[in-house]
């Protein structure tokens, strides 16, 4: 169709033409992912969201001269001093909510390192050396599934008493099993593939076979599902500080603001819960529009930026 | 597939035992079950408690050795005697019979809102993905998300108060109280079929529109993005140019495949379903598997929290077979070995 177009214009511009025709500007292919990326319209505004929740968090903790200390009325209503009022101890809602995002972000990466690092070495090792290896990594994580991560969280909590590390470590030592399914069955097929063979005839060792040559080749997955982990983190957190076995003062979450302010849902002074409720909305659904758009963006099957 | 099933069932014994183990000894570091009553013991009755102590201790077993315990609890379940609690603040209960009533409440509670959103995820799922970039595959897009981005609990506290409300716009037109928020009435239903129906929705609606929002979103998405991959596929297209029914071509050749994944989420979600919905439960104040093992948990009860174990851990494991299996079924190519 273009070539027909072009073929009518005058003919210096027709040569420039063709010769932009038959050039494909190279990319590579951090560069496509990094465009479809930007293309992705809900990937590109979840990562404004979270870069500006990050900067309220950071940001406003030196900016914000009010504490989380009790020094205010009781359920004072939203003022120029207190933008999101105070809640029923006093204490202001704007701190508490800046640290609350801190904390959880903190958490939720956390165990997003943790689920990485458990997850990619025991699916990579599992897969690769195959044998009573293999066997052992499913055992475990078949035992892993059975065993009620209630009564884990409830050991931690008798030894750590609720701090936010107690916390992160919980739900990184309990989710990392579906990582290791997903990482042990991309190994299965990688580690027949020829540039293994070569890695193996040039003597590299196993280890650096495993983690220089086959790790790099499931980085799309361990990216996208890394990303999806913080969102999940952000949730299960807030769901353990409603059984009571979350976070505790003085460490704060938003989980435990959550929880903390759902009492006053059928109150006048309900909004406090829902302005948290919508900072958690809000950090778990950009994270969760990222992890979606690097899906799209990292997947070699597609051409095109789905909308 | 019969040496399949009988070796994955005979590691899966293996399996139970290493597990109850390691809860055992969980539950041990949990702290004593005992201790705390002991010392009110000791405080309202100095030096005269010890006795009463020391035969609570004995009762429980608590006054053998971990690995004694851990043997005679062994031997008394595979026989059938699943122990009683340990804490002395009350009388000793069975802990079979409550196990059991506790699984009957999840089974109809959490198991028939999990199979309902499978089937209506699922066809839901077709539908968004036959009608892609419609405004009905936008709204259940960003239901999904939302649903994805929203804590469990606090679902159910919203849809806890609203049904309060919901309740309260009743009374004041002079109906009566419907929607149920504290869980299963203990009279049970009474009253003609047409009213029993209408209770029975009003005790059951809440707390499985809570149960089912976050998994329909997960199933709806799950089989809209394998329903897309199969519509693109070869042999759905020679389907279409032998000139097959666009209803046919869904439902019979490209529905089928596209379960796949669907099937194989579903039952290991299911499995897990039958542990209890600990946050569903709490708010509607359904004393399902989630509730008693929180509640155990609390009061440090071995027996208890090991026994919820091997239920649960035998429906588990016998769900996560079923999924291999039913993939031989879907997919005629895949063999177990």
């Amino acid at each position: 169709m273009t070539d027909i177009l072009r073929a009518q214009v005058p003919e210096s511009e027709a040569e420039a033409a063709t010769e932009r025709e038959f050039t494909v500007q190279a990319r590579s292919r951090r560069q496509v992912v990094a465009r479809r990326f930007v293309r992705h319209k809900t990937a590109l505004i979840g990562s404004i969201i979270i870069i500006a929740l990050i900067l309220f968090a950071v940001l406003g903790q030196l900016f914000w001269s009010a504490g989380i200390n009790p020094d205010y009325g009781s359920f004072l209503p939203p003022s120029s001093t207190h933008p999101f009022g105070t809640d029923q101890l006093g204490r202001d809602m704007l701190a508490l909510i800046i640290r609350g995002i801190q904390f959880s972000l903190l958490i939720a990466v956390v165990v997003a390192i943790l689920v990485v690092v458990i997850g990619v070495t025991l699916g990579a090792v599992a897969g690769y050396l195959g044998g009573w290896q293999d066997s052992l990594v499913n055992r475990l994580v078949d035992l892993m599934l059975i065993l009620p991560a209630i009564v884990v969280v409830g050991v931690m909590a008798v030894k750590f008493q609720g701090s936010w590390v107690m916390v992160a470590v919980f739900l990184g030592l309990t989710t990392w099993m579906t990582l290791t399914r997903i990482i042990r069955g991309m190994v299965l097929s990688l580690r027949e593939k020829e540039f293994v063979e070569a890695a193996k005839a040039l003597g590299a060792s196993t280890p650096r076979i495993i983690f220089k040559h086959i790790v790099p080749n499931c980085s799309d997955v361990i990216i996208v599902s890394a990303t999806l982990t913080i969102a999940q983190a952000v949730l299960l957190e807030a769901a353990l500080s409603f059984i009571g076995l979350g976070v505790k003062p003085p460490d704060t979450s938003l989980g435990l603001l959550l929880n903390e302010t759902q009492n006053y849902l059928p109150t006048a002074n309900a909004w406090l819960f829902w302005i948290t409720l919508a900072f958690v909305v809000l950090v778990s659904l950009s994270v969760n529009f990222i992890g979606d758009g690097l899906r799209d963006a990292l997947d070699p099957r597609q051409d095109k930026v789905r909308a | 597939m019969v040496a399949f099933v009988i070796r994955r069932l005979l590691i899966s014994v293996v399996l139970l035992l290493v597990v109850s183990f390691v809860c055992f000894a969980l539950v041990q570091m949990l702290g004593d079950p005992i201790g705390e009553w002991a010392a009110g013991q000791r405080q309202r009755n100095p030096g005269g408690a010890d006795a009463a102590i020391a035969a609570a201790y004995q009762r429980a077993g608590l006054d053998t050795s971990f690995l004694t315990r851990y043997w005679t609890w062994l031997t008394n379940f595979v026989t059938g005697n699943w122990g009683t609690t340990v804490n002395p603040g009350q009388t000793p209960k069975e802990v079979e019979p409550q196990i059991m009533h506790s699984l009957w409440i999840t089974m109809r509670l959490v198991l028939v809102a999990e199979i309902l959103a499978i089937m209506v995820g699922s066809i839901v799922g077709v539908l968004t993905a036959v009608k892609r970039y419609s405004w009905f595959d936008y709204i259940i897009t960003a239901f999904s998300f939302l649903m994805f981005a929203l804590p469990l609990f606090c679902l159910a506290v919203i849809l806890k108060i609203g049904g309060i409300q919901f309740n309260n716009v009743l009374q004041n037109n002079g109906f009566d109280r419907w929607l149920v928020t504290s869980g299963y009435p203990p009279g049970g239903f009474t009253g003609s079929f047409g009213n029993q129906v209408y209770q029975y929705l009003g005790v059951y609606l809440l707390p499985t529109l809570c149960l089912m929002a976050i998994s329909f979103a997960v199933y709806a998405r799950y089989q809209r993005s394998s329903m897309l991959d199969v519509l693109s596929s070869d042999y759905v297209r020679t389907a279409r140019a032998k000139g097959v029914s666009n209803t046919t071509v869904i439902w019979k050749h490209a529905f089928r495949n596209a379960l796949i994944p669907v099937v194989t989420v579903g039952s290991l979600q299911i499995g897990t379903a039958f542990a209890g919905a600990i946050i569903t439960e709490t708010v509607f104040g359904w004393q399902g598997m989630g509730y008693i093992l929180v509640q155990n948990v609390n009061r440090k009860e071995p027996y208890m929290i090991l026994a919820f174990l091997m239920v649960t851990g035998v429906f588990i494991i016998l769900f996560n077979l079923l999924a291999d299996i039913a993939y031989t079924l879907l997919d005629p190519r895949v063999r177990l070995d």
